[in-house]
């Protein structure tokens, strides 16, 4: 019954990139295509966001903080990659210290491929993540009640 | 008799209608602010929207006593609007109000949170910076109309009580900016600054605990309007229409100064809402005084 879907709030965070797909993720915000239409809220806390945006890939330094800001996250959660880097390392995937792309250190749900990603493509994303967060939303719902 | 059936029913009243009120008053606020900023802005019923999800949300307690801190502030919010809608004394629903803060206070700094624990400090510098005012506004009420009592001021034959407390209103318009939470002030919750210390005294609260938060949020904010509105009543039927205006030209202004204005220091906030407080309020009272006794 909840209602996730009309008030998905976002959290973003900025692996090892070269900014590109962060400041992409932030004109999501400005009043060309401003996402709090939708009731998004781009919030830095974790413990109020539901979708994690990732941009950049995984080092060997933001690895413990990417999984922090995960587990922080409460159920439901919906992660993120947004751009080539973030998807599975792109043009730095070859560097000595990084790991690649965010899936090998947290589970992610959606892909959002580009370099740097369109806003009209990181939307694109938070329109699907929004409806998998519904799903898994209900999907909590029905094993709560199953315990119950 | 009746009159005690009234303040009951007044405050249900209260206890129904204001999270619906100031769910409303919240949705207006971020509409205006869109489109203040040139952008549309959400629904104007996103503000429930958002209690719903974030009640339906897996909750992280970290200390059971963060809740019932939480709930005690809640409780004491609802009550300070209460006492205020059944028209009791303005000290003790001021009373009340602080106790609520006190126990919010407490709940920020019962988890472990650095960010949470800066918020609550944070907090406490407000009530510093806004307590002496809200203490004067009750001073003022009582000087202009004769009676702390808020049924009183209500239906007293005086003029309007604005036209004695024009110095202690602007006063306490100041530190009603402190009190929702808004720029230049918004200091504790940095509800739009978040970069700077996530998200201040509300850090720790996750799912329902930040829904009830800005549940009591809401009823503050209602409560705190009509508080405004109470400078512009008297016994006189119009006097609630000037009142109605009063309150939405206030929360218009309020947003405006929110979207116009940068961020200060504590310390800023600290010093001028003191220097206001004492020059624009303290000298109003002493006004209202001597010419209240030079009319006796």
């Amino acid at each position: 019954m909840a209602n996730v879907k009309k008030s998905p709030w976002m959290m973003h965070y900025d692996g090892s990139s070269c900014n590109g797909c962060d400041i992409e993720v932030l004109a999501c915000l400005t009043p060309l295509y401003d996402v709090e239409r939708f009731g998004v809220i781009n919030t830095g806390n974790p413990k109020h966001a539901d979708i994690l945006l990732i941009t950049g890939s995984v080092n060997t330094q933001n690895e413990p903080v990417v999984k922090q800001i995960y587990e922080q996250m409460c159920n439901p959660k919906v992660v993120v990659a947004i751009g080539i880097c973030a998807c599975n390392g792109g043009v730095f995937k070859d560097c000595y210290n990084i790991k690649g792309g965010i899936d090998t250190t947290i589970p992610v749900d959606i892909y959002v491929p580009g370099c740097a990603a369109r806003p009209e493509a990181i939307i694109d994303g938070v329109a699907k993540a929004v409806e998998l967060l519904q799903k898994k939303s209900d999907a909590l719902k029905e094993g709560k009640a199953d315990e119950a | 008799m009746s009159d005690s059936l009234k303040m009951i029913i007044s405050a249900i009243v209260y206890i129904i209608a204001a999270p619906l009120a100031g769910g409303l008053l919240a949705g207006i606020d971020r509409k205006i602010t869109a489109r203040m900023q040139g952008r549309q802005g959400p629904p104007l019923l996103q503000p429930f929207y958002d209690i719903k999800k974030l009640i339906s949300k897996e909750t992280v307690v970290v200390n059971k006593f963060e809740m019932v801190y939480l709930v005690t502030f809640l409780v004491f919010i609802i009550l300070t609007g209460c006492l205020f809608f059944s028209g009791c004394d303005l000290l003790l629903i001021f009373f009340s109000l602080t106790t609520a803060n006190i126990f919010l206070i407490l709940s920020a700094t019962s988890g472990n949170s650095p960010y949470a624990h800066m918020g609550a400090q944070r907090e406490m510098m407000q009530m510093l910076a806004y307590e002496p005012m809200v203490l004067l506004t009750a001073v003022g009420f009582y000087l202009s109309t004769g009676s702390f009592k808020v049924n009183e001021i209500a239906k007293s034959t005086a003029p309007l009580p604005i036209l004695f407390l024009p110095g202690v209103f602007v006063g306490f318009c100041f530190i009603l900016t402190i009190k929702l939470r808004k720029h230049p002030f918004d200091l504790s919750t940095s509800h739009h600054a978040h970069q700077e210390m996530v998200k201040g005294i509300t850090t720790e609260f996750s799912g329902q605990m930040f829904a009830i938060f800005e549940i009591a949020h809401w009823y503050e904010t209602v409560f705190l309007m009509a508080f405004m509105g109470l400078f512009f009543i008297n016994g006189k039927p119009h006097s609630v229409i000037i009142a109605l205006i009063a309150i939405a030209v206030t929360y218009f202004v309020e947003i405006l100064v929110d979207n116009t204005n940068a961020r200060l220091k504590w310390q800023q906030m600290f010093r001028n809402s003191w220097i206001v407080t004492m020059v624009i309020g303290t000298v109003n009272v002493f006004l209202i005084d001597v010419i209240v006794k030079g009319v006796l």
